[in-house]
């Protein structure tokens, strides 16, 4: 059984083509411009088992054929890693293409045997770097992101297709040296297929209202969009 | 060939003493897979022209809606006068009055209808007019009401039935205005008139209104040739070039909106026969590409400035003044050709060369097998004006072949083969209610007694202050639908007799094979709140709150349901069971004139007026808020992403429902993903 905050049949952001994204509850990270504060809480939402999970994505198989598949993203997945490698088992068996959308905050902190189990049914990991330097990442998340980076270099060691993802806050995470340091640790890895920037956006804070906590990011506008494509 | 105007043309059965349009385009049309490079623009003339319409139109808000209307000319084929926008510059000709913009005086449908559509807008019907109305000459709305039961005036009273065309033109009928040009209308009335000699022998009812509709016919015929003349075109001939193809058939469509104030007047799938012109007059060499587009550009603007004098509260219930000129384009042919030409580019292209326009509705049928330029085109004028729709050309080929045309927005018949009876919507939600209440109305009290109306005879309603049970429900809801079916498919058997009597579309009929295919076309507005109601009273527990009458009037609701719009079979089965009892009941009823029964589940805006008239649902949905657009899920209950949704409302069966299903569905650009 794993708990799930909810399902979106049309999603086409999270990975290639058309997918099925499965958000779970739980993370462990807070960071600052988090959009889905509501995936926080560990046990909340409703409970699945993997079959019913993989059974409500694999309606949608038809709509996969233009490289789509399937995202668990959540919250951190990686909370419930025996929960994600199931799911993925089965679709795997289904020949349906998986994509980990994590933040990696769970490398170290789970048995490299449960690790490994996952990625062999992940096609696709969607990695987030919150940060490149390790006193603001604290700042931005209130965690180190030494076990990050030592994920992404696993990832590239075992050779499994990594998307890095970073969010651009204006003010915290477009700093021209970081984005650059960024981009050489980056060049270090042999498995990147591909870098988005994600631009930070103001679609969270209802959110916040609603769950009663204050909103740490009150007042930052999302970036321009020339911003973003510089950041490239 | 029988006339020198068809040289060029492959013959076949479509000269061979038949009126056959789709087998002269089969046999004469060019499919056209390259992509849109070769258009031109717009021509100086159709650019002052369309600065006229701009202004006329500024002009018309300005003046509150309309800017002329007649009050003393009753429209007929040869009412009025030629009007013109500017003589010189126009290439096709023809306008509803005698002046662009102003609205014609149109009171076969009902006087009264008339009459109040002009005093909105601040104009006096001419009393003589009106006299001769009321004294001497009835109308469709007078004759309904003659025969009209009480229980048909208490259900349309309570809006079960709503939307009914008893005070207005029906519509939905599509001539095949393409004949007029193919043949010229001399052949035209030499077909109605052997029809009509071949109804001959015992004198019975039917053969009798056969008889007279089809003399009315050749009448109307004749009516279209004497307003071409007043126009200066002779249309009595076969069109020689593609100038008089586009105007002969264009003075088709122009009898048709002067004849009938329909409430959708759609005018058929013209642009690949047109496209059969143009080509043999650019390989002749006496038409260019820039005079080609000329002619498609002032054929749509003629299209665009098409209108009928209305009440208000019908463009409320419209969000607008729609007159559903629906053009039909492209699709693919049942042998495998592409129906797309390089005139399906040229009228798409409109929207381009004059702007983007609701009106004609251009509508392409969509296939997977279409031209891939052709798609790309399409998508690229979608994106830059948002004003195409499509439609599933391979949903509806298999049964309508590759010669249908769209009606108003998604009823498809055959051109010139097939009309409907507009059926307008029972209201199933409601119906619901009515279940529950023995057939008493929720909001509507009767006059006399003060008390809430007993629209259906008395049945057994609910009892008790219990969790409502679901097998009891679901059995008081079949029989309420088994009443309501049968009054609904009454009650347009009787519309539509009448207006057969007092304002049968002569025209439009001359203009269809005399042995006509006739769809019985009901609808059903409110599906997915009756859905979501009955799964609640299924998987949540639904307690009744009744008023000081005994009624129940609200719910209150323990425990979740399975909503539609998240394709969840446990209540996405129910909705599919809906949509097959009821069409089921209504097939068990006798229809007018041998009508096939269809159905739709499609409103677009009047969900809204639906709504208001609707009491408080066991889906939590407030007495008064909206009913979901046709066959859309609740609004905001589909919580599972685009798909999900989707999903749910293609489980509904569209072989109960011909007649068309829609689903109203917005996305953002962003929201499809990013363009790398």
């Amino acid at each position: 059984m794993g708990y799930v905050h909810s399902f979106e049949s049309f999603g086409t952001v999270d990975g290639p083509g058309i997918r099925f994204v499965v958000f779970l509850q739980g993370c462990p990270m807070r960071c600052l411009y988090c959009h889905n504060p509501d995936t926080w809480t560990e046990r909340a939402g409703k409970s699945y088992t993997a079959e019913e999970v993989a059974a409500n994505a694999l309606k949608y198989k038809s709509y996969f054929t233009g490289g789509g598949g399937v995202t668990v993203s959540g919250g951190e997945p990686m909370l419930q890693t025996e929960f994600v490698t199931e799911i993925f088992s089965i679709l795997k068996k289904n020949d349906v293409h998986t994509a980990l959308d994590t933040s990696g905050i769970m490398y170290g902190r789970i048995e490299k045997q449960k690790l490994d189990a996952l990625l062999d049914v992940t096609d696709l990991v969607l990695l987030d770097i919150k940060h490149i330097d390790d006193e603001r990442h604290r700042e931005l998340t209130r965690h180190s992101n030494k076990g990050i980076l030592q994920f992404a270099k696993y990832l590239s060691d075992v050779g499994k297709d990594v998307w890095i993802r970073h969010v651009l806050v204006p003010g915290i995470t477009d700093d021209d040296v970081y984005l650059n340091r960024l981009a050489q640790f980056l060049s270090g890895l042999k498995n990147v297929k591909k870098v988005e920037v994600l631009p930070y956006h103001t679609m969270g804070e209802v959110k916040y209202a609603k769950l009663g906590i204050d909103y740490p990011l009150k007042g930052v506008m999302p970036p321009e969009k020339e911003r973003v494509i510089k950041t490239y | 060939m029988q006339y020198e105007q068809w040289e060029g043309f492959t013959p076949g059965k479509w000269c061979d003493d038949e009126v056959n349009v789709r087998d002269f385009i089969q046999r004469n049309y060019t499919p056209y897979e390259g992509d849109g490079s070769f258009l031109a623009g717009p021509t100086e003339a159709t650019k002052k022209l369309w600065e006229e319409i701009l202004k006329l139109s500024a002009e018309e808000r300005k003046a509150g809606g309309v800017l002329k209307a007649d009050t003393a000319i009753v429209s007929t084929l040869t009412s009025h006068e030629a009007g013109y926008i500017d003589k010189d510059l126009e290439k096709i000709v023809g306008l509803q009055t005698d002046e662009p913009f102003k609205r014609a005086l149109q009171p076969f449908g009902g006087i009264k209808m008339a009459e109040q559509a002009l005093n909105m807008y601040g104009y006096e019907l001419d009393p003589e007019i009106k006299y001769i109305f009321t004294h001497y000459r009835k109308t469709h709305n007078d004759g309904v009401y003659d025969a009209y039961t009480p229980e048909m005036r208490r259900a349309r009273r309570a809006h079960i039935l709503t939307g009914l065309p008893d005070t207005y033109g029906r519509g939905r009928i599509v001539g095949d205005y393409r004949r007029v040009a193919l043949y010229g209308v001399d052949y035209l009335i030499v077909h109605k008139q052997r029809d009509k000699a071949l109804i001959d022998g015992e004198m019975t009812p039917d053969k009798i209104r056969d008889r007279e509709e089809l003399e009315e016919q050749i009448k109307a015929l004749g009516g279209l040739k004497e307003m071409a003349a007043k126009y200066g075109c002779d249309i009595s001939q076969p069109a020689k070039t593609a100038q008089q193809a586009i105007q002969a058939l264009y003075f088709g469509y122009l009898g048709a909106v002067k004849d009938q104030n329909g409430a959708a007047m759609s005018i058929g799938r013209n642009s690949t026969f047109l496209d059969i012109y143009i080509e043999r007059d650019i390989k002749n060499g006496t038409l260019t590409e820039e005079q080609a587009q000329e002619l498609i550009d002032q054929f749509v603007m003629k299209l665009r400035i098409v209108k009928f004098m209305r009440i208000k509260e019908y463009n409320e219930l419209f969000s607008g003044d729609p007159t559903w000129v629906t053009e039909s384009i492209g699709g693919m042919g049942v042998d495998g050709r592409t129906l797309v030409t390089r005139s399906s580019f040229r009228i798409l292209h409109t929207l381009t060369n004059l702007g983007p326009a609701p009106e004609p509705n251009l509508t392409v049928l969509w296939s997977k097998n279409l031209p891939k330029n052709f798609k790309k085109f399409c998508a690229e004028t979608s994106i830059a004006t948002s004003a195409i729709q499509y439609e599933s050309d391979d949903l509806m080929r298999p049964e309508m072949g590759d010669d249908y045309c769209i009606a108003c927005c998604v009823s498809c018949m055959r051109v010139g083969k097939d009309m409907q009876f507009f059926g307008a919507r029972a209201n199933l939600a409601k119906c619901l209610l009515y279940a529950i209440n023995g057939g008493k109305d929720e909001l509507v009290r009767d006059k006399a007694t003060g008390k809430p109306l007993q629209v259906s005879p008395m049945y057994a309603p609910v009892l008790g202050d219990g969790a409502l049970d679901y097998q009891d429900v679901k059995c008081k809801y079949e029989q309420m639908m088994d009443w309501l079916a049968g009054l609904y498919v009454n009650t347009l058997n009787l519309i539509h007799y009448m207006h057969d009597k007092y304002s049968y579309e002569a025209l439009e009929m001359a203009l269809h094979d005399t042995k006509v295919r006739r769809f019985f076309a009901t609808g059903i507005a409110g599906l997915s709140c009756a859905v979501d109601s009955l799964s609640a009273i299924k998987y949540a527990k639904v307690y009744p709150i009744r008023n000081e009458d005994g009624l129940v009037v609200d719910f209150r609701t323990e425990g979740d349901f399975p909503q539609y719009g998240n394709n969840d079979d446990r209540v996405d089965e129910i909705a599919v069971w809906l949509v097959k009892t009821f069409m089921n009941k209504v097939k068990s009823h006798y229809t007018y004139r041998e009508s096939v029964p269809t159905t739709s589940i499609l409103t677009i805006t009047s969900n809204v007026v639906y709504g208001k008239n609707t009491g408080n649902t066991p889906d939590g949905r407030r007495a008064g808020s909206p009913l979901a657009p046709g066959a859309n899920p609740m609004h905001g209950r589909d919580k599972n992403g685009a798909l999900a949704s989707l999903e749910s409302v293609a489980k509904l069966p569209y072989d109960y429902s011909r007649d068309g299903i829609s689903n109203t569905f917005s996305v953002t650009p962003a929201s499809l993903g990013k363009d790398d």
